[in-house]
């Protein structure tokens, strides 16, 4: 495992060690680059993780102070919440679900095929999905994948069987156990899924595909990479010629490091990553590096979320075995017939009983609720996932007040739901309901949006530097030695869960860079 | 299919966690945990004996639960004794709400909250109170401290950590039988 010197001024430096920064940190060392990730947040081992909500939650979770404003209620309920996200050696991709899909071809384009729709900020991206196509095939291979490159799907458990069965009987036939970053069998020197039902809080199997267990360490025995945990990145320096010369950053003692850089990649999650940039403002870049469009931290977006429990008669136990396995993609397809524009769709999701508790209905007590909560071994669950319309105003800004412990002031998300994402949630909750209505269910709860998980947008790619911040590869349009490397550059956020994508830009870019440096444009 | 049995689980490991890290001493004093003896809010460091029995009512009415004894409310509610010796403006927070609660119990049904009959009753009192910071921060307290006690999982049906159990490829994740053929 290297370690280089602070004032080498020949290194890629990537802020977050995600599904983008640790990708992008893996792919550059294998490539012989020399790089460094500065994460914020501590290295766990897969041992360490527990199966156990709330403990794992203290464990890895983002729970530094932020502030929330809007009409969504996440606002209301989790005032300092708005994203259920990581700060650990590998990014999210510790908590998330390993649901791994491509966007479709239209998903590319919406301003072209959805029209203009007031209120939102539609534009296509520069890049199609032919273009994409090999580097999802990669990702996929890199990820294992099931249902690509001949692996298996998963077994489906209790909770699949009963959404699938539902799904069928109200004429759904897209419906199967997902194309999942989980190993169905051994692959990768990693084991096969052993359902134990705590994906989220860090795969104890090592089954799951993350960069903590499955990219990061591949890239330091190269020697070419080094990552440097309980290191948070404040600031971006730049030269007077205006190309990035660094990054000042907070080591494990709190100590002000500045960290010398040829390349700086971003990589911090939709909310950090707009909040470093903007706080890296300076008299050449008054609003913001790289903001010149005035689009840095805007557009953000979340996905319309939103989840379905049915209780039935009989027990279903949905918790047991590999939690998000299952997917109906009959509804993720365009038809304005439904009364909006744009997809969804619907994927198994269990919690426990803490999450269960605290995430079923915010605030709600008494007996209502209370009977809820007792009808859990009977329960089936979904996760709704849609895609959201990008509006300027959804945005990251830094609060004018409050600051972290590092005197950094914290991000800002501002959130309203638009009306096509109001009326695509309300047919998912009534195609949800009927699904389980359809096998018997007694009840069921339309559930509403949890923190997010699915964070988008708020470095947007663009062709025309005015429209947006990065160009196709991620390279800020401003600086040329600047580049985002997370969902940040989402130009939209399609139906489907988001990591797959990223990965594959960050493999994509890992080449470009990797060529420019070479050529030494950069 | 495997169902869980609801039953406290009382295998010596889980019994020697629960008494580290959640019930009160009174509570296991009294052997299983599943009574109470009456005596346990006696020993609280800030707050009154009565205003503490008002809490774990107030607990209960909040989340009710009729198949959890009152050991697991009070193990939920009791920290707040410790937080009120520590903080004094947690205690006037809580003895002003409890103080309020009583009055308006008393303006209402000529007795303290705790001695109101019928739940529906003081649901009405707790509901007068809902927008206050006491009944908020009591409430969201509570979803946690409650909900998070490993021993009531099993009489939620809900059966905890797994990995250490070997995941649940051999404990039924696909032993649902009971689904219409389609
Ligand atoms: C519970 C859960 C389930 C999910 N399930 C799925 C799923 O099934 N499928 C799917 O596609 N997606 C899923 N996701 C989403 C997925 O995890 C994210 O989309 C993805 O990890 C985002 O990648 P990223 O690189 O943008 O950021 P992240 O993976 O979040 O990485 C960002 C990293 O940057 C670090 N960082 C931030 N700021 C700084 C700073 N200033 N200095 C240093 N370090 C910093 C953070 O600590 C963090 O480690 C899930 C997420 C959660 C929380
Ligand atoms: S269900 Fe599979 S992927 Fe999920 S935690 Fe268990 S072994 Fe890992």
């Amino acid at each position: 495992m290297a370690t280089f010197d602070l004032n080498d001024d020949g290194l890629v430096v990537i802020v977050g060690s995600g599904a983008g920064g640790g990708t992008l940190g893996t792919q550059l060392a294998l490539k012989g680059i020399r790089t460094v990730i500065l994460e914020a947040g501590a290295r766990h081992n897969m041992e360490d993780f527990v199966n156990d909500e709330w403990a794992s939650f203290a464990q890895l979770a983002w729970s530094d102070m932020r502030t929330t404003s809007g009409s969504w209620r996440v606002a209301r309920d989790f005032p300092n919440l708005p994203a259920w996200i990581v700060k650990a050696v590998g990014g999210s991709t510790v908590h998330w679900a390993g649901a791994s899909l491509r966007f479709e071809e239209h998903e590319f384009r919406i301003r072209d095929a959805y029209g203009a729709l007031p209120g939102a900020n539609l534009l296509d991206w520069p890049i199609t999905l032919a273009e994409l196509e090999p580097w999802y095939a990669k990702a996929e291979d890199r990820m294992g994948v099931t249902r690509t490159n001949g692996i298996p799907g998963l077994p489906g458990n209790n909770n699949f069987k009963v959404m699938e069965a539902g799904a069928k009987r109200v004429g759904y036939s897209q419906v199967h156990t997902g194309r999942m970053a989980i190993n169905s069998r051994e692959r990768d020197d990693r084991g096969s899924c052993q359902q134990i039902g705590f994906c989220f809080q860090g795969c104890k199997s090592g089954a799951k595909w993350s960069t903590l267990i499955a990219e990061i360490p591949k890239g330091e025995e190269t020697g070419n990479l080094e990552v440097r945990p309980n290191c948070m990145a404040i600031r971006i320096e730049h030269d007077a010629a205006g190309k990035v010369t660094g990054v000042v950053y907070a080591d494990e003692k709190g100590t002000l490091q500045r960290q010398k850089a040829r390349i700086v990649a971003v990589a911090g999650n939709s909310i950090e990553s707009p909040r470093l940039l903007l706080n890296s403002a300076s008299s050449l870049f008054p609003d913001g590096l790289a903001n010149s469009s005035g689009q840095v931290g805007r557009n953000y977006m979340r996905h319309m979320t939103g989840s379905v429990y049915g209780v039935f008669e009989r027990s279903v136990h949905m918790y047991r075995g590999t939690t998000m396995a299952g997917i109906i993609r009959d509804e993720a397809h365009h038809d304005p017939k439904r009364g909006f524009v744009a997809g969804y769709e619907m994927e198994t999701v269990s919690l426990g009983i803490p999450f269960m508790a605290a995430f079923l209905n915010p605030g709600a007590w008494g007996r209502t609720f209370t009977s809820a909560m007792e009808q859990y071994p009977r329960m089936a669950g979904m996760w709704l996932v849609g895609e959201d319309m990008p509006q300027e105003t959804n945005r990251i800004t830094l609060d004018p007040a409050v600051k972290d412990k590092f005197g950094m002031p914290v991000a800002s998300v501002h959130y309203d739901d638009h009306p096509n994402d109001v009326a695509m949630r309300n047919h998912a909750y009534q195609q949800g309901a009927a699904i389980y209505e359809a096998v018997g269910a007694t009840v069921t709860y339309p559930t509403t949006p949890y923190p997010s998980t699915h964070n988008m947008g708020t470095n947007r790619m663009s062709a025309k530097p005015r429209d947006g911040v990065v160009n196709r590869f991620g390279q800020t349009h401003d600086v040329k030695n600047l580049f985002v490397s997370d969902g940040s550059q989402f130009t939209s956020g399609a139906a489907c869960n988001p990591t797959l994508t990223i990965v594959a830009l960050a493999l994509r870019q890992a080449d470009h860079i990797a060529g420019a440096m070479q050529r030494r444009e950069i | 299919m495997r169902e869980v049995d609801p039953r406290r689980q009382v295998s010596r490991r889980n019994f020697l966690q629960s008494a580290a890290v959640a019930a009160p001493a009174a509570a296991l004093a009294t052997g299983a945990g599943l009574s109470v003896d009456e005596a346990w809010a006696d020993t609280a460091a800030a707050l009154s004996p009565a205003e503490l029995k008002t809490l774990v009512k107030v607990a209960r009415d909040i989340y009710p639960h009729d198949f959890l004894a009152d050991v697991y409310y009070i193990t939920a509610v009791k920290p707040w004794d410790g937080k009120a010796a520590a903080d004094p403006a947690v205690k006037a927070m809580l003895s002003e709400g409890v103080g309020r609660l009583d009055a308006d119990a008393r303006s209402r049904h000529k007795v303290p909250y705790a001695q109101v009959g019928w739940e529906a009753d003081r649901v009405r009192l707790l509901a007068g109170i809902e927008h206050t910071d006491f009944f908020k921060k009591i409430r969201s307290d509570l979803v946690v401290s409650l909900y998070n006690q490993p021993e009531i999982w099993p009489k939620f049906g809900y059966e905890g950590s797994s990995a250490d159990k070997g995941g649940y490829i051999d404990r039924g994740f696909n032993d649902i039988d009971w689904l219409p053929k389609v």
